[in-house]
Parts: structure tokens; C-alpha cells; sequence
């Protein structure tokens, strides 16, 4: 009979995620136990330290290279990156969920999750003053499950790490204070079609593992190059372990959530799932592939040059169209991913390092673009629609100004992060010869470039009109948040080299 | 060669003048304007050093070369360097800044910005025009030529007539448009460089000597020349420059066309015919058609015009057709005649526009032909150095536009003969319409309403002097300025692979006797 062996557990490796998992328990205790008057500030504390906290770690940890937990975690260079992206992406955002001062009812939520929209209680609520901090614990263990998801080294831990991230993720979606209708409809729709997905990832998970009798990511690999032939069963697999990932970066024709979600998010929800998401799920995607499914390169290859055009080009044409800036942010997010695809097809260690400089880059400019959004209101709370911009430049310069260097850097204009990070991964697409993939890219962000620079019109060329949204005054919170993501676009953008070569430094993923 | 970095001084100068101006009290309007001129004065006297310097027959493609690695993993450097053309440009650019600033010393009173931001925004556009022409890295060149529409969408933004927000967003989108094509060309162009040569690039001399196949450089060419056909502006990309320059002050208008503008052409001459020199001889054609269009068209709609500005903004449009002829006609003759042309029209636009000021300050700010008339009776130096501005861009012989033109003309008559001969009807044209300005402005009987104009005081005589001094100078001597042009031109006619055509000063019987440039 066998016996059992606990797996070894190098604990330092994995400090920085023991840290939020450690915290996030704190944060469940704190609901429990303590009185509702003192909740809202310890939850805060303990996020805001147990984030920085482990980021602090991660830079000790900086050298650490090394598979542990019973080859279920791999701790190396892009794992470190990306850990420590989602880390200071989550520590952005959270200061956007803290901020109390720019709607007049309290923050972005709703008083209590379990009210129905527009009920007896919910006024109630709401006129004690309720703040429900529950979104706390929800936002730790959302970073708890991305920064598990992107060290996964076997397909189920990396299953169970898309799980706790996409939970909390569906019911944070659905807690807006203002047009909650809205939110709990989106909420729905991500939670009904994310639990589809994942059921894709785990039905694919099974054939693989029918294939190569392992969930361990490196035996894949070596079942896969000592098996000639024969791979139809774990190229369904592959394929279907992909539907998962690519939808949870919203790339077509997976994308369909998106635009909703986006829009009826509260607004620091759709901002820290928005960048920390993508950089999770293209974290996991890249070591799935590279680490995996070496062996059957061409066969993923095809499929995400096929997904990476049809998001680039569709995702900016119907970014076109739209009115409301959170849609059409949607969109571009949609469009974003094609071209972050297209480094991830590179499948190169200059890739490697384009697709992670891509997603700090990205994640840092959307998180500033929704905060700036959330800045912008009238009286029924945050003003989206573009006509309500008209004139914003005149009224608030330095807000549109802010807002312009963004909309410029998701344009890819250079002296921007943007242009830095699609270059990139443009020449890391040439490098590895998909020359047609980079021109469909370089078409798209032209078409893109219109609909980025169209909001810039609108805000400094259009008069202010009676509907013209009003800019709240933040408090120190957002404030940072949007002077550090500006901050850091414009520096990456003017000096992006030691990034590089820090990323490049990085090095690859490991067996 | 002396190794002082020349180029990084003379554009930081500005700059740094323009950071003090920004600094000093906001009351204080003539201190900052002085402090502006005194930099400007400061800068001008820097590139008259330099070019002392400048060894006219060198054996180096670009002196005072300086290079600084910016990103080294794009092959982005930091690099200025300037050929005989170059040179000249950066000449006019900084010789015209002082000529601005005191010229428009009261331009910016009535406006809705502070004067001193007027003045600070004058230097930040200095730094960025001569670091336009100085960038021998192209993606440098592409950030400044970007960079330059912020400080100008500002000028007519906060600083130009009624209709002045319009303008400015016409102006901001053309160019916007046209940059965005640029930039995919530029990307265009490194993964080329990175497929030849192995490692991408972005250096203006080894991009030059790369075989680059002709297919893709057909591609690659129009980004770029979209780009510059809408700075310079050439027919039909040109709708922006009437209304900028119609809103615009004076002084903004002087450094638009008479500067900014020659950014297309000089775009053209060293980027699209050099990088791209298969391309460029297989668009010749094309270029040469919409060239002699622009020349005719600009011309007929410069005869109604009602307003001065508006009309020396269409005549500056023909004259840009002859640039851009003398660009694609390729013969040494005609390109050399095409920077000379980019001078002159920059000296006799600075004329024409800074004395339109002085007209407009007089008559509440209308610039209309019909609130004028008989001026010479009341101010007769204001209309003396009118004429000459006027005449200088008629291109009268002895003014250094003449030697332009009739480099221009001649070199197109050297490679198709029909070309030159409808190209020099457009003259006609333009004496039309220039005289017909000098005719209904100035001579006649005296508008009632102009009875008691002042004429021109100190201040506004000094600025012009130098204009109407270089532009009778250099077309009297022009040796100086052929000296330095003629040595790059023909090292850019080696680059192209063209070489003129055996001109046997032909009776008038014989057919010109070529095919053209092809290689």
C-alpha cells in the first residue's frame, strides 16, 4: 500500500501569496466579529498592508527560482513580474474602492449586497448610512486567486486559482450603488458565461490528462514529445483549456461579456478587474503554452493568430461606434488583447518580456482612465455618456489633460507607455516572423488611434453645454492613483529601457 | 572637427529661455518679450557660430554630429547632425524667431492667454524646429514633428482671431492624421531594417543604405509623404493652411508657413527621396501633377481673396508646388533651386505677414483688402518694405526667390521639358496676384479711413530690415548659400541613384534628349 508523502512546501517562495491568503481570512474574521463601526477601516488597513506587504517580500524574494508544492507551483522570473504587477495594479485599485468623497451618497457600493435594487431595505440601508465592506474581503481573495492563478504549474491548481479569482470577481460586479439593476444584470451575464468557460477549461483539462495521464504542465510536455502522432485528443484539450483563458481576457469571440461588465461594474471594480484580469489570465495563458504545449506549437499558433486578428480588428471597429466611455473602453480592451495576443504568439523570450512590459503598461493606464472616469459626474452619479464630456478639457485642464496623455498612450503614440509596449510586441512579432499578424496590428491601431483621440476632441474642441458632467473633488486616495498611473505612463513612455531590461532580465518560464 | 555639441546648445537655448520667460512675474509684459528676444538674439548668434564652422566640402554626410542612446533595445538614439540643408533651414528658422518677436511685440495684448505665455510658447516652438531639422534618427525626427503641433494648436488656440478654436482643430486633426500614417510607415520601416539587417533600426544613414525592395517601399513612401504633402501642405491636403493662417496672429503665421510648413518639403527631400529612392522616382509623376495643380490652384483662388492672410496663405500654396516640383523633378539644378525656394518664400513671407500686422494694428485688426487703400500716400516705408516683400515673392530678378524659381523652373525644363514650360505660365499668375495686393492696398486714393495712419515707428522698422536686407543680399550673392546646399544635394542625387541629364544646350528645334531619372 502506498503511502502518503506531504508534498515539500517551500514557504518563502510562496510568502507574498500566503500573505493575501492569510489576510483575506483576517478579512472574513473581521465581518464576523467585529462591530460594524470599525469594520470599514480595519479592512481597509489590513488590505492596503497585507498588498504591500507582500510586495515588499516579493522584492526579497527577487532571486528565488524554483518549483515547489509538489511541482503544483513554479516560482521563476515571469511569475515574480507578473505577481508583483497584479500587486501594485490590486494596490491602485483598492485606493479607488477606499475613496468616500466623490459621490454624495458615500462610496461605489451598494449599503448591503443582499438588498434587491430599489427595495424597502436598500433605502434603509442607505438611510442609516450603511457602508458594506464585505468588498474587501471579496477584492483580497480576487488577488489571492490571480496571483495563484499565475504560478500555477499543474491544471488543476491553476483551475482552482481561476475559480477563487472569478467568484469574488462575478459579485463585486454586481454591488453598485447607483444603477444596480444594471450591475446585477452584468453580474449575471460574467457569472452565467465565466462558469460556461470554466466549465471549458476543466472539460479540457480531463482530455488532456487523457492524454498524458498528468495535470503537472512539464510532464504534458514530455508525454507530448516522447508521443509521435496521435495528438487530436490533446489539441481538442489545448484548445478547450484556451476557451477558458481567452475568455477571461475577453478576447473575440469570447468577448461578449465584456462591454456589459465594464459598464456596470462600479467604476473601481471594472478599473482593478480590468488590468489585473488580463495580466493573470495572459500570465497563465503563456505558461500554459510555453511550458505545456511546446510540442503542438503550430496548433496553437493558428488559433491565436485567428483570435488575435478578429479581436484587434472587431474590438476597434466596434469601439467606433460607441458613446459611453466605459463601452467603449470595453472594447479597446477587447482590441487591447489582440495585440498583447500577438506577443504571446511571438512566443519568444523577447515576447515574453513585450507581452509582461504590455500588460504593467496597459493594466496602469486603465486603471487611471477609470479613475479619472469615476471623477467625472452629474447629479446622477458618473457621467459615461461621451456628450456629457463635451467641453471637459475647458472646464477641468488638468482631469482632461490627465485623461489625454491616457487616451494618447492607448493610442500607441510615442513618448507614451502605449507606443513603447505595442512596439514591442510588434517587433517581437516581426522577430518571429508573423509579419502579416504585425501589419493586421499596425491597420488596427489606426482605426483604433480615431476613436481614442475622438474623446481629446470632445473634451478640449466641443463647447461645454448644459450637460456637461461636473468633476468631483477626490480625496488623497484617488489622487494618487491617478498622479502614480499618469506618472508612470509618461516615464515608461520617455525612458522605457530599464523596464526592459529588467523584464528582459526576467527571463522565461521554467520547467 | 570640433566635437562642443552644437546642435544639443542651439536647441536648448531656446528652451531654456522659454522656461524663464514662463518663471517671470505675469505684469511685467515687456520684460518677458525682452528676455524672449534677448534668447532668440542668443540662439541666432549660436548658429551663426556654428555655421562658421561648417566645412561646406566635407567628406561627412552630417557635422556636428552628436548621438546619445535613448532606447538601444528599438535602435532609438538621440542623434542631431546637419548637412548643408539642414543648416540652412535651422538658419531661417532662428533668424526669423528674433524677426517675429519684434514684430509682434503687441501681438498678444488682446488676447484671451497672458502675453508672456506668447513668448514662451514662440521659444518652445524654436526648440522644437530646430531639433526637427537637426534629428538624424527618424523616430526623433517624428516625435519633434509631432511635438511642434502643440506649442502652434496653441498660439492660434489662445492667441488668434474670432474664429481661432476652429482653426486650431482643423489644424490639430490634418496634422494628427497625418502623423498617425507617419507612424505606421515609421514602424514600417524598422521591421524592414530589422529583416535586413537583423537588428532594427531607426539611424537616418543606415536606413539610407539599405536595398530595400521596391514593392515595400512604394508602401512605406506613402505614410511619409502623406505626412509631408499635409504639413507643407500640398493640393488637396491643404484646407487647413487658409484658415490657421487667417486666424492666426502675424507672427504665429510667419513661423507656420514660413517655417513649420517647410518641415513637409524638407521631409520630402530628405526622407522620402532618400529612404525611399525607388519609390520616390516611381511617384515622381504623381507628385509633379499634384505639384503643378497646387501651383495653378493656389494662384486662381489667391486672384479672389478678400483677405490679405487668407491670400498669402493660397499663394504660399502655389509656391509650395513649385518646392515640391523642384523636389521631384530630380536634377541637382532643381532640388538645390527647391532649398533656395524654402528660403526665400520663409523671408518673404516673414515680410509679407509681419507687414500685413502692421496694417492690421493700424485698422482695428481687419485685414481686408477694402480697408485699405492709397497707404503709400500716408505711410510710405511701411509700403516700401511691403513692395519688397511683395516683390520678393513674385519672385522679381535680384531677389534670392528668383534664383529659386528659376533653379526650380530650370531643372524641370532640363527632365520634361512640357513640365517647366506650364509651370512658368504659373508666374503670370502669381505677378497677378500680387500686384493686384499692392495695387488695391496700397496705391490708388486714400481710404478715408485710413487718413492719419502713422507710418512704421523704430521698433517695427528694425524688424524688418533684416528680411528685406537678406532678401536683396542673398539674391544679389546667393554664392553662400549655394556653396553650402550644393555639396548635399548632390550627394542626396548619388543616394537616389540619379543623375542629371546630359543638358546640350539644345537649339530650340531638339527635343530634350532624356528619358528622366530612373536608374
Amino acid at each position: 500500500m502506498n503511502t502518503f508523502t506531504a508534498p515539500e512546501i517551500d514557504y518563502v517562495a510562496i510568502a507574498p501569496i500566503l500573505i493575501v491568503a492569510i489576510a483575506a481570512l483576517l478579512s472574513v474574521l473581521t465581518e464576523t466579529f467585529l462591530p460594524r463601526s470599525v469594520r470599514r477601516p480595519v479592512q481597509m488597513i489590513l488590505t492596503l498592508i497585507s498588498l504591500i506587504g507582500a510586495l515588499i517580500v516579493l522584492v526579497i524574494n527577487r532571486d528565488i527560482r524554483t518549483i515547489t508544492g509538489g511541482g503544483a507551483v513554479a516560482i521563476d522570473g515571469p511569475a515574480l513580474v507578473l505577481m508583483g504587477t497584479i500587486l501594485i495594479l490590486a494596490l491602485l485599485s483598492a485606493f479607488l474602492v477606499a475613496e468616500r468623497s466623490l459621490d454624495s451618497l458615500g462610496d461605489s457600493f451598494a449599503p448591503s449586497a443582499a438588498a434587491l435594487p430599489g427595495s424597502v431595505d436598500e433605502r434603509e440601508f442607505s438611510a442609516r448610512g450603511y457602508f458594506q465592506t464585505e468588498i474587501w474581503t471579496l477584492f483580497l481573495f480576487a488577488v489571492l486567486g490571480m496571483l495563484a492563478f499565475v504560478v500555477a504549474n499543474d491544471l488543476l491548481f491553476m483551475f482552482v486559482a481561476l475559480e477563487v479569482m472569478s467568484l469574488p470577481l462575478y459579485l463585486m460586479v454586481g454591488m453598485a450603488r447607483r444603477r444596480r439593476l444594471l450591475s446585477q444584470e452584468a453580474a449575471l451575464k460574467y457569472f452565467v458565461l465565466g462558469a460556461f468557460s470554466s466549465a471549458f477549461f476543466i472539460f479540457g483539462a480531463g482530455l488532456v490528462y487523457g492524454f498524458a495521464g498528468s495535470i503537472s504542465l512539464p510532464e504534458i510536455n514530455d508525454a507530448l514529445a516522447s508521443t509521435a502522432g496521435e495528438t487530436l485528443l490533446i489539441v481538442i484539450g489545448m484548445a478547450m483549456l484556451l476557451v477558458g483563458l481567452l475568455f477571461k481576457v475577453g478576447a473575440v469571440p469570447f468577448h461578449q461579456w465584456t462591454p456589459d461588465v465594464y459598464q456596470g461594474a462600479p467604476t473601481p471594480i471594472t478599473a482593478f478587474m480590468g488590468a489585473t484580469v488580463k495580466v493573470a489570465a495572459f500570465g497563465a495563458m503563456m505558461r500554459l503554452l510555453y511550458v505545456a504545449f511546446s510540442g503542438i506549437q503550430w496548433d496553437w499558433e493558428i488559433i491565436l493568430w485567428a483570435v488575435s486578428i478578429l479581436s484587434m480588428i472587431i474590438g476597434s471597429l466596434i469601439a467606433l461606434t460607441q458613446s459611453d466611455v466605459k463601452r467603449m473602453l470595453a472594447y479597446s480592451a477587447i482590441a487591447q488583447s489582440g495585440f498583447i495576443l500577438v506577443g504571446v504568439v511571438a512566443a519568444s523570450p523577447s515576447g515574453i518580456s513585450a507581452v509582461m512590459f504590455y500588460l504593467i503598461a496597459y493594466g496602469l493606464v486603465t486603471v487611471g482612465t477609470l479613475a479619472v472616469i469615476s471623477m467625472v459626474r452629474d447629479s446622477t452619479g458618473e457621467a459615461t455618456h461621451l456628450s456629457k464630456w463635451a467641453g471637459l478639457g475647458k472646464k477641468s485642464p488638468v482631469l482632461g489633460a490627465v485623461m489625454a496623455v491616457f487616451m494618447l498612450s492607448l493610442a500607441g503614440i510615442p513618448l507614451t507607455s502605449g507606443f513603447v509596449i505595442k512596439f514591442s510586441v510588434f517587433a517581437a512579432g516581426i522577430a518571429e516572423g508573423d509579419t502579416w499578424l504585425v501589419i493586421a496590428a499596425v491597420v488596427a491601431s489606426i482605426i483604433a488611434a480615431f476613436f481614442y483621440v475622438r474623446v481629446i476632441v470632445v473634451m478640449f474642441f466641443s463647447a461645454p453645454n448644459e450637460n456637461t458632467a461636473s468633476v468631483a473633488v477626490p480625496s488623497i486616495f484617488t489622487t494618487i492613483t491617478v498622479a502614480a498611473t499618469v506618472t508612470a505612463t509618461l516615464v515608461l513612455g520617455i525612458i522605457p529601457q530599464p523596464m526592459i531590461d529588467l523584464l528582459t532580465n526576467a527571463g522565461i518560464f521554467i520547467r | 572637427m570640433n566635437t562642443y555639441p552644437w546642435l544639443t546648445t542651439i536647441a536648448l537655448l531656446p528652451l531654456v529661455g522659454s522656461v524663464i520667460v514662463v518663471l517671470l512675474p505675469k505684469h511685467n509684459a515687456k520684460l518677458a518679450k525682452s528676455v524672449a528676444l534677448a534668447f532668440s538674439l542668443v540662439t541666432l548668434g549660436a548658429v551663426i557660430a556654428m555655421s562658421l564652422n561648417f566645412e561646406a566640402n566635407s567628406e561627412e554626410v552630417f557635422q556636428f554630429a552628436e548621438s546619445y542612446t535613448w532606447i538601444p533595445s528599438f535602435g532609438i538614439n538621440f542623434s542631431f547632425g546637419v548637412d548643408g540643408i539642414a543648416l540652412v533651414l535651422i538658419a531661417l528658422a532662428t533668424t526669423l524667431v528674433p524677426v517675429v518677436i519684434l514684430g509682434g511685440w503687441n501681438e498678444a495684448i488682446d488676447s484671451q492667454g497672458s502675453v508672456k505665455g506668447y513668448f514662451a510658447l514662440i521659444l518652445v516652438l524654436e526648440s522644437l524646429m530646430i531639433g526637427v531639422f537637426a534629428a538624424t534618427d527618424v523616430f526623433l525626427f517624428y516625435v519633434f514633428f509631432e511635438a511642434m503641433l502643440i506649442p502652434v494648436y496653441f498660439m492660434i488656440g489662445r492667441y488668434g482671431g474670432p474664429q481661432r478654436s476652429y482653426a486650431a482643430v482643423k489644424f490639430l486633426i490634418y496634422s494628427l492624421v497625418g502623423g498617425l500614417f507617419m507612424l505606421a510607415s515609421l514602424i514600417g520601416l524598422y521591421v524592414v531594417s530589422a529583416q535586413i539587417t537583423g537588428t532594427g533600426t531607426f539611424d537616418f544613414t543606415t536606413l539610407v543604405g539599405l536595398d530595400i525592395d521596391p514593392d515595400i517601399q512604394k508602401l512605406l513612401f506613402l505614410g511619409f509623404f502623406f505626412a509631408f504633402a499635409i504639413k507643407a501642405p500640398l493640393w488637396p491636403f491643404h484646407t487647413w493652411l487658409p484658415d490657421a493662417a487667417g486666424q492666426a496672429q502675424p507672427g504665429t503665421s510667419v513661423l507656420l508657413i514660413g517655417v513649420l510648413d517647410k518641415v513637409g518639403t524638407f521631409g520630402m527631400i530628405r526622407y522620402c527621396l532618400e529612404i525611399f529612392p525607388a519609390a520616390s522616382t516611381f511617384y515622381a509623376p504623381v507628385v509633379i501633377a499634384i505639384a503643378l495643380i497646387g501651383i495653378f490652384y493656389g494662384g486662381f483662388v489667391a486672384l479672389k481673396q478678400t483677405d490679405m492672410r487668407r491670400l498669402f496663405a493660397y499663394s504660399s500654396m502655389s509656391h509650395f508646388g513649385f518646392i515640391a516640383l523642384g523636389i521631384f523633378v530630380f536634377t541637382s539644378v532643381g532640388q538645390s533651386g527647391s532649398v533656395i525656394y524654402m528660403v526665400a518664400h520663409g523671408l518673404s513671407t516673414a515680410g509679407l505677414f509681419i507687414a500685413a500686422g502692421y496694417l492690421m494694428s493700424r485698422r482695428g485688426g481687419s485685414a481686408q483688402l477694402s480697408s485699405f487703400g492709397g497707404v503709400n500716400k500716408v505711410a510710405p516705408v511701411l509700403a516700401g518694405f511691403f513692395l519688397i516683400a511683395a516683390l520678393s515673392s513674385l519672385a522679381l530678378p535680384g531677389m534670392v526667390s528668383f534664383i529659386g524659381e528659376f533653379m526650380v523652373l530650370l531643372g524641370a525644363f532640363q527632365q520634361y521639358m512640357w513640365v517647366g514650360a506650364i509651370a512658368t505660365v504659373g508666374i503670370v499668375l502669381t505677378a497677378a496676384y500680387v500686384l493686384r495686393v499692392y495695387q488695391k492696398s496700397m496705391t490708388g486714393p486714400l481710404n478715408p479711413e485710413c487718413e492719419g495712419m502713422k507710418d512704421l515707428n523704430g521698433r517695427e522698422i528694425t524688424a524688418l530690415v533684416p528680411i528685406a536686407a537678406l532678401i536683396i543680399v542673398l539674391g544679389v550673392f546667393p554664392a553662400p548659400l549655394l556653396n553650402v546646399i550644393n555639396p548635399a544635394v548632390d550627394r542626396l542625387m548619388t543616394t537616389v541613384g540619379v543623375s542629371d541629364p546630359e543638358v546640350t544646350f539644345p537649339a530650340l528645334n531638339v527635343p530634350a534628349s532624356n528619358e528622366g531619372g530612373s536608374e
